[in-house]
C-alpha cells in the first residue's frame, strides 16, 4: 500500500522539529504517512493556507487554534489542537540601548528574576517602549502582557506592542524600530550574537511551562480523516520523545541546521536544544531547565486548561466575552483525542483533563492511566493560579 | 475609474513592484503607493490609510500586516484579510498566483475584485518567471560544479575531458543517482582530502 501524503506546514524555528523529525527518522513512515514539508515566510501565510485546506496540518502558535476559532485571525475556521509540540523555549530581549537603561533602574545582567525587569521596566516607563512579537496570537505576547500586567495603567500605556518577523527581530533592533523583543530560538541568540541585544529572561521564568507550539489541524480535516490525524499524532508524538533524549540532540541539530529545514547553522540550534544560552557578549551562559522541552511529564498532552488560560487572555486582548472566549478556547485542545489515538503508543497519560495552572512549584506526581506520573514544574512568576471549572 | 480608490503594493523588488504598477496602471488605476521598505510598515499603512493593499504570500513581513489587521483601538478602520469565503474562488486563484491582499475599510467590492484580477494576472506572469530563473541560476551553478569535477577526474586518472564525464555518467548511473550529485559527492570529498 502506499503512503498517505500529508501536507505539513511549518515556520523555521528549532521548535519545528518534531515535524521534521517524524518525516527524516521515519516515525510517520512507520505509520504510513509520506510527509510533505512545506516551510511558510510568515504565520499568516500558514494560517490562511491551512483554512483553505493547502496545508492538513501545522506546526502552529498554542493561541492560533482559538485566534482562527474565534474568528480573531482570517475567517473563523474551528482548529483543533489535539497534541502539543513543544513547551516553553523563547526568551524576553532587549535593545543594548534599553538594557543600559534597565541597569541605572536597578537591573543587573544576569538577573533573570522576573519580579527584578518587572521593577525596572516600571520605573522607565515614563517614555515610550515598543515591544516585537513574532505574531499578534503567540504565546510570547500572552506572556509578556502578562508579565507586565502589574504595573501601573499609565506605564503600561507607555507600551506599544507590534508584530515583527523573528528572522528580521535583529535589523528591527538595530535600526531602533523596537527596543524589546519577544521571541523563539534560534532568533534570540541570532541577535545577541550579532551584538545588537541581550537576553533579559527566558519566557518560562514567566511561567514554568507554557504550552508554546501544537500540531493543529481543522476540525473538519479531522472528522473526515479519523486515521491519518492518529497516524500523524502518532508519528510526532514518537518524534518528541526521540527529541527529548540528550544523547539524541546533535544528530537533531545536524538534521535540522540542513537548507531544506532551517538553513542555520548547527551553533545557532545547539543552544536551545541545550537550554544553554548566551545572553550577551562575554556574559556567563545560562543553564536553564527545561528551556524547550519536547516530551516527559505529560508535554505533549493538550491540558483543557491551557487552552482555557490561552482564551482568558486572548478575550483580554481584544475585549471579548471572557466567559465565552475561555470556554471556546479550550474547546480547541483536544484530549478526547489525544486519548483516543495515542492509547497504541502505551504512554502513560494523566487521568485528569485539565488541572489548576500554575499550582506547582516543584514536580508532582498526579494519577494517571497507569497509576501516577510526574508532572513538571508549572508556576506562574507571581504566585498566582488560573483554575478552569471543565464541564465536561 | 475611481481615483479615490488609493492601493497599496508592498513590494521590495524595485522591478516586480514596477510590474505590478504597470499592469493596474494599464487598467486605468491612478492612486497607487509602493513600499518597498519595510521599516515602519504598521506606521505608514495608517498614515496612507489605503482601501487596497497587495502583498507577496512569500513575504514575510505579512506578519506585520497582521497586526493592523488584529488593531483593537475600535476607532481605526477595520481590516480584513480578502480570505474570508465570500469569494473562494478568487481567493484561490490569488493564492496559486502567490499573492494576499487585504481590504480595508468599508468593502467596495467591485473594485476590489477588478483590482485583484489584474493582479492575479500579473503574479501569475511573475512567478512564472521567478520559476524559470531560478532553473536557470541552478542549471549554471550545476553546470560549474560538473566543470570542477570533470577537471579533478581528468587530473587524477589523466584522461580527456570527454572520458571524464563518461566515468561520472557512468558512476551515476550504476548507484542511481544524478550526475550532478556525484559531482557534488566529488567535490566535498576533493575538498576534504586536499
Amino acid at each position: 500500500m502506499r503512503d498517505r501524503v500529508l501536507n505539513c506546514g511549518y515556520v523555521a524555528l528549532v521548535d519545528s522539529a518534531p515535524l521534521i523529525i517524524a518525516k527524516e527518522l521515519g516515525f510517520a513512515a512507520d505509520e504510513g504517512l509520506s510527509l510533505n514539508l512545506l516551510r511558510q515566510p510568515s504565520w499568516a501565510a500558514l494560517r490562511d493556507l491551512l483554512s483553505l485546506g493547502h496545508l492538513d496540518v501545522a506546526h502552529m502558535l498554542s493561541p492560533m487554534p482559538a485566534a482562527m476559532s474565534l474568528g480573531l485571525s482570517g475567517a473563523a475556521v474551528q482548529i483543533d489542537a489535539p497534541l502539543v509540540m513543544s513547551a516553553n523555549g523563547t526568551v524576553l530581549a532587549a535593545s543594548l540601548a534599553l538594557t543600559g537603561r534597565l541597569k541605572s533602574f536597578g537591573w543587573r545582567s544576569g538577573d533573570t528574576s522576573p519580579h527584578s525587569v518587572v521593577k525596572a521596566l516600571g520605573r522607565l516607563l515614563d517614555s515610550p517602549l515598543r515591544v516585537g512579537v513574532p505574531f499578534p496570537h503567540s504565546m510570547h505576547r500572552l506572556l509578556f502582557e502578562y508579565l507586565v500586567q502589574g504595573l501601573p495603567s499609565d506605564a503600561r500605556a507607555q507600551l506599544t506592542v507590534v508584530t515583527m518577523p523573528p528572522s528580521l527581530m535583529a535589523d528591527a533592533v538595530d535600526r531602533g524600530e523596537i527596543d524589546l523583543f519577544c521571541v523563539g530560538e534560534p532568533w534570540g541568540t541570532v541577535a545577541t550574537n550579532s551584538g545588537v541585544a541581550e537576553l533579559i529572561l527566558p519566557n518560562n521564568a514567566i511561567w514554568a511551562h507554557a504550552p508554546e507550539k501544537v500540531l493543529g489541524m481543522a476540525r473538519h480535516w479531522h472528522e473526515r480523516n479519523d486515521e491519518a490525524c492518529g497516524a500523524i499524532m502518532r508519528a510526532v508524538c514518537r518524534a518528541c520523545q526521540w527529541l527529548d533524549q540528550p544523547q539524541n540532540r546533535p544528530l537533531a541539530s545536524e538534521i535540522l541546521a540542513r537548507s531544506e529545514h532551517l538553513d542555520l547553522p548547527d551553533q545557532a540550534i545547539d543552544p536551545a536544544l541545550t537550554g544553554r544560552l548566551l545572553p550577551g557578549f562575554g556574559q556567563k551562559p545560562w543553564e536553564i531547565s527545561n528551556f524547550l522541552k519536547f516530551h516527559g511529564e505529560a508535554t505533549t498532552f493538550p491540558w483543557r486548561s491551557q487552552g482555557a488560560w490561552i482564551g482568558a487572555g486572548l478575550s483580554a486582548l481584544y475585549d471579548l466575552d471572557a466567559a465565552t472566549a475561555t470556554h471556546q478556547a479550550a474547546e480547541c485542545f483536544r484530549p478526547d483525542l489525544y486519548r483516543r489515538h495515542l492509547e497504541k503508543l502505551h504512554q502513560d497519560m494523566p487521568g485528569a483533563s485539565a488541572k489548576v495552572e500554575g499550582a506547582l512549584t516543584d514536580p508532582r506526581a498526579v494519577p494517571s492511566t497507569r497509576g501516577q506520573m510526574i508532572l513538571g514544574p508549572d508556576a506562574f512568576f507571581d504566585g498566582k493560579t488560573f483554575e478552569f471549572d471543565l464541564q465536561e | 475609474m475611481d481615483q479615490d480608490f488609493k492601493i497599496v503594493v508592498v513590494e521590495t523588488d524595485r522591478d516586480r513592484a514596477l510590474q505590478i504598477v504597470d499592469a493596474l496602471k494599464d487598467e486605468g488605476w491612478r492612486n497607487i503607493v509602493v513600499l518597498g521598505d519595510a521599516t515602519g510598515l504598521a506606521r505608514k499603512l495608517d498614515e496612507l490609510n489605503p482601501d487596497l493593499v497587495l502583498i507577496d504570500l512569500e513575504d514575510p513581513n505579512r506578519d506585520i500586516l497582521e497586526q493592523v489587521s488584529t488593531a483593537s483601538d475600535p476607532q481605526s478602520r477595520p481590516v480584513a484579510m480578502f480570505v474570508d469565503r465570500s469569494d473562494d474562488e478568487m481567493t484561490q486563484a490569488a493564492m496559486a498566483a502567490g499573492l494576499s491582499a487585504y481590504v480595508v475599510g468599508a468593502p467596495k467590492p467591485d473594485r476590489v475584485r477588478s483590482v485583484l484580477k489584474t493582479a492575479i494576472a500579473r503574479f501569475q506572469v511573475m512567478s512564472q518567471m521567478r520559476r524559470e530563473l531560478a532553473l536557470a541560476k541552478q542549471a549554471l551553478v550545476d553546470r560549474k560544479t560538473i566543470d570542477r569535477a570533470k577537471g579533478i577526474v581528468m587530473r587524477a586518472k589523466g584522461v580527456s575531458e570527454e572520458q571524464a564525464y563518461e566515468l561520472l555518467r557512468k558512476s551515476a548511473m550504476s548507484q542511481n543517482r544524478k550526475v550532478i550529485d556525484v559531482a557534488n559527492a566529488l567535490l566535498t570529498a576533493s575538498d576534504l582530502l586536499s
